[in-house]
Parts: structure tokens; sequence; C-alpha cells
């Protein structure tokens, strides 16, 4: 699903941060591209 | 979403996208912000107030807590990023509308 796909990780910080979607999709074969984590305070 | 990050993700999709292998994954912590972002990344900016107002990316949008992408996730790792974030969230509704979206 992930392999060799690029991918744009936007997280948010109530939520799950954007580098650590990075690291799930690391595992799954995805290249993390961008990561976000957005903030609303 | 963030201006600055409409312009961040347009950019980076423009040089990315060959061959259109890029594809998003949301950590929103609610339905709402999982809508918005989803609509964002694959309709454009519905406020119409950032770079991706009108611009369509229509890139294909998940979310970390949906089953189909975890299953592909070391078991481990996901436990330590996203365990407790999972057992808090309203998984259930957020992986509902980001399905409804992508597949809208």
């Amino acid at each position: 699903m992930f392999e060799g796909k690029r991918i744009l990780c936007i997280g948010e910080r109530d939520g799950i941060p954007g580098s650590a979607i990075a690291e799930c999709i690391k595992t799954a074969g995805g290249e993390p591209v961008l990561q976000l984590t957005q903030c609303f305070v | 979403m963030d201006l600055e990050d409409q312009g961040i993700i347009k950019k980076t999709v423009e040089e990315q996208n060959e061959n259109n292998t890029v594809m998003v994954v949301l950590g929103s912590p609610d339905e709402k912000s999982a809508e918005m972002y989803s609509e964002t990344v694959k309709n454009g900016d519905p406020t119409y107030a950032g770079p991706l107002a009108g611009v369509s990316l229509g890139l294909p949008v998940y979310h970390i807590l949906e089953d189909e992408v975890k299953e592909h996730i070391d078991s481990e790792v996901y436990q330590q990023q996203v365990g407790m974030m999972e057992m808090v969230l309203d998984k259930e509704a957020i992986t509902r509308i980001v399905k409804k979206i992508r597949e809208g």
C-alpha cells in the first residue's frame, strides 16, 4: 500500500503528530516527504 | 488549515507527485478536523482562503487510525507512536469521514 509512495504526514498536536505518522509510515515502506503538525492555540 | 502549510503542501506536491506517487496520512484528533483536512488535500481549501482554494489536488487521503493503514505498519512502532491516542480518540467517526471523502 505504501511501498514506493511519497507520503505527506499531516498530524495535529492534539491528535497524532506528523513525526509519529512518519515513523509508522517508514516501517510500511513509504517515504515521508513532508511532516506537519498543526496546532490551534 | 494553516495558510502557510497549504502553500508548503502545494509546493511539495508539485515537486514530488510524478507518477502520482504522493499520498496523505492524517493524524487529526476529531471528525471535524479530519473532514477539513481530507477535503483540503482532495478537493481544495473549503474556506477559499489559502493557496489551495480552488486547487483540486485529488490526493489519496488516509488516517493513521484506519485499520487498512495500521495493518501495514510494524505493530511495535504503531503501539509506541499511536497506541495511546488510538484508545482515546473516536476512531470510528474519524475513519468513517476520511474514507467517505477519499472514496467520494
